[in-house]
């Protein structure tokens, strides 16, 4: 029997997390039940982007997409769509941005005005299946360059194309790999950077889930390029399914001979290991990284000599990035040209970027350089669910800070993203409306590097502790506008003098969030007013005159706080409160604040 | 694995796996799955559109099947969509007659008039 369906269940973490392993085989159980299991292929794919809706089903022909399938769905899509040609509705999704039914994949709104690049497989082809990378075109940018380029033209290429790092600072990757290949040594490496561990992140997670093979073909003609012939990829033990995958993929690609010795005839040989990393933020450093390789302490040493010259176990070695690395086939395929041609002139292609935090489609997206804030977080995004109000989104995870709506127009690149006082970072996009308090944010990020300081230069141990002492001050109501001074001069003093981009960009978010909402500290520390209703000790929720009498924050109150009848306003006792924000959140119309109380007001008011 | 030719040979059998979900125009065939379309007979003919267009290496074709299109008494009912949006409803299909569809006018591009709907049902 022939094939007339394919169906494609996204294996991603984040639907495999919702069970789409389960969905993959209740399909596998029920056409065979039904004798329809020749006539339709399942095929566990890696991420699709719109995590939001996951588990994500589509099936092809007709291109049909299914959000949020449970186990229970699986007989009805069967009975229904595989069998009578009738698509079940209810599974289909809305489009956040124009409510109408959408049916089609490539009808979707978040689709439409993606560049899908170093995405290009994922979502697309079954990672665990060499032959469907072969199928788009894989391995022939590696066998073009193996049989009809030399070295010199392979780097010139990357140069040509504008490649720049997308592991976070942007370094020109032709430039780089032209470094490594001119150092002499008969040793040299190539290490795939695949450590990604700012919070929020998880582009790098899904390239290597979704087309793993893209990184190793990659990693193959940076050896050609450069004349090493061992790399690594260190990927931390936390991505199971992308080591899984990962290990798969090499395995395939020694079978096939695209991996080992004397690849295409060319003579050329090479290998990938991988190498796990325990999951701590500095060894994506790229010196801490090539010391945890070593078997040391993943601490960082002093650039220079940069990995280019004398990186691990001494040799040159060149270290990119994953998504990096997931763009360099394509470069080959259609030319560095082509590549140019997206994206702005002095950062090319596209990034992608993780989607988090107040946002209606929470995922992956990818799109040119040159694209505005306001495009992905509200034309892509969907916008901040519940009606609430964007407040600044926060880029570049702990090494960056946030950017406020009077710079959602301007067009995203790594210099913009500098010149707006963030980083373009890995990618992580975390959205932030009316309810985050900017000051529990950098809070948060400040404890995050703590936690993640290696501890061997001062002013980074010591002086991120100090900053975070200082905002913990500040969030439990007893700071002091001295505080905030002592914040900024801690701030730059880390900045200038920590030995790592880690304590160099620690203080960006408590100092970028210092210079857009300085008023929210203030309120924190003058006023003792939390204006969001995060910090409970600075919060006095109270329920003001637009208040309906809906009676639904009566009813989410947890420790029966607030009182009042039908259609009456209604009133929070504070001595019972617990500042939990649950009335907040239920109020439809926003008529409950945090505020400072008004001095004559009694607490039980 | 070892030179480009081998590459590309390997390339092309895979896409052919995979063609359904690229194939963005083209003509479609729609075949009417409703109970009555199936009652009828209409997953042999599905199938047999399947192994006529594939022995024909046609890859500009997309397969898919539809809900009942109101015309019970007239299934198992085949929906013709060309690239342009003109469209020939065949009835009564059979699995001869399929072969003869994907000759004249898939292939040959000669519309069936004695198994269209418009004149059988006349
Ligand atoms: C604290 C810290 C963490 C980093 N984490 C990562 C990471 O997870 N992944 C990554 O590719 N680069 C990370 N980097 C950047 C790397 O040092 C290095 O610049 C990058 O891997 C180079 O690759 P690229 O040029 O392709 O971007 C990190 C840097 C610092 C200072």
């Amino acid at each position: 029997m022939l094939e007339r369906m394919q169906i494609l269940i996204c294996g991603g973490t984040g639907c495999l997390s919702s069970h789409s392993k389960d969905i993959q085989k209740e399909f596998d159980r029920v056409l065979t039940e039904m004798g329809l299991h020749d006539e339709v292929k399942l095929v566990l794919t890696g991420c699709f982007g719109l995590c939001e809706k996951g588990p994500v089903v589509i099936v092809y022909p007709d291109e049909t997409f299914y959000s949020h399938v449970q186990v229970a769905d699986v007989a009805e899509i069967c009975e229904e769509h595989v069998l009578k040609g009738r698509i079940v509705e209810r599974l289909t999704v809305k489009d956040p941005i124009d409510k109408t039914k959408v049916k089609n994949f490539s009808e979707l709104n978040f689709y439409a005005k993606q560049r899908r690049i170093a995405l290009r497989n994922c979502g697309n082809i079954n990672p665990s299946d060499i032959k469907e990378y072969i199928a788009r075109d894989g391995y022939a940018a590696l066998g073009k360059v193996l049989t009809s380029m030399t070295p010199v033209q392979v780097v010139e290429e990357v140069k040509k194309s504008g490649l720049r790092g997308r592991g976070g600072a942007g370094f020109p990757t032709g430039l780089k790999w032209e470094f490594a290949s001119k150092s002499t040594d008969d040793i040299k490496y190539v290490i795939c950077n695949a450590d990604e561990g700012d919070p929020g992140a998880f582009m790098d997670r899904s390239v290597l889930e979704g087309d793993p093979h893209s990184v190793l073909e990659a990693m193959t003609i940076c050896g050609y390029a450069i004349g090493a012939h061992q790399g690594y990829i260190y990927v931390r033990a936390e991505y199971p399914v992308a080591v899984e995958r990962l290990n798969h993929a090499i395995r395939e690609s020694h079978e096939m001979r695209l991996l080992g010795e004397d690849i295409f005839g060319s003579g050329f040989h090479f290998d990938i290991e991988l190498r796990l990393g325990a999951g701590a933020f500095v060894c994506g450093e790229e010196t801490a990284l090539m010391a945890s390789i070593e078997g040391q302490r993943g601490m960082p040493r002093l650039k220079p000599p940069f990995p280019a010259v004398k990186g691990l176990w001494g040799h040159p070695t060149n270290v990119n990035n994953v998504e990096t690395f997931a763009n360099v086939p394509v470069i080959f395929l259609k030319g560095a040209d082509w590549f140019r041609g997206i994206g702005t002139e002095k950062s090319t292609g596209t990034k992608v970027f993780a989607l988090g935090g107040k946002i209606a489609n929470t995922g992956l997206v990818e799109v040119p350089m040159g694209t505005t804030l306001r495009e992905v977080i509200f034309d892509i995004g969907g916008g901040i669910p519940n009606r609430r109000r964007f407040k600044a989104v926060q880029t570049g995870g702990p090494s960056g800070g946030c950017i406020t709506e009077k710079n959602l127009d301007t067009p995203i690149d790594f210099d913009s993203m500098i010149a707006m006082g963030s980083m373009m970072g890995s990618g992580g996009m975390i959205v932030m409306d009316e309810d985050n308090c900017m000051v529990d944010v950098a809070r948060f990020y400040l404890d995050f590097t703590v936690d993640e300081s290696c501890g061997k230069c001062t002013p980074c141990r010591e002086g991120t502790r100090r900053m975070l002492d200082i905002l913990n001050k500040i969030c439990a109501g007893k700071g002091t506008m001295e505080d905030l001074d002592t914040l900024e001069s801690i701030g730059n003093m880390v900045k200038e003098s920590s030995l790592c981009a880690l304590g160099q960009s620690a203080p960006s978010p408590v100092l970028s969030t210092l210079k857009h909402f300085r008023d929210e500290y203030i309120a924190h520390v003058v006023d003792h007013v939390c204006p969001a209703g995060v910090c409970a000790n600075l919060t006095n929720y109270v329920v003001t005159d637009h208040c309906i009498g809906c009676t639904k924050c009566a009813k989410n109150c947890p420790v029966g706080a607030i009182t009042g009848s039908v259609k009456q306003r209604h009133f929070i006792d504070l001595t019972k409160c617990i500042r939990c924000g649950a009335c907040k959140k239920a109020c439809p119309v926003n008529a409950i604040t945090s505020k400072p109380l008004p001095k004559e007001v009694q607490l039980n008011g | 694995m070892k030179t480009l030719e081998d590459l590309k040979k390997l390339r092309d059998e895979s896409l052919k796996a995979m063609e359904m979900r690229y194939l963005r125009n083209g003509v479609r065939i729609q075949v009417g799955m409703g109970t009555c379309g199936i009652a009828a007979g209409a997953r042999p003919v599905l199938q047999k559109f399947i192994e006529e267009t594939s022995s024909h290496n046609m890859n500009n074709v997309i397969i898919t099947q539809v809900g009942c299109m109101g015309e019970c008494a007239f299934e198992p009912i085949v929906e013709i969509v060309e690239q342009d949006g003109t469209k020939t409803t065949y009835c009564k299909v059979s699995e001869r007659m399929v072969y003869e569809i994907v000759e004249e006018h898939l292939i040959n591009g000669r519309r069936l008039d004695r198994y269209m709907l418009s004149a059988v049902k006349k």
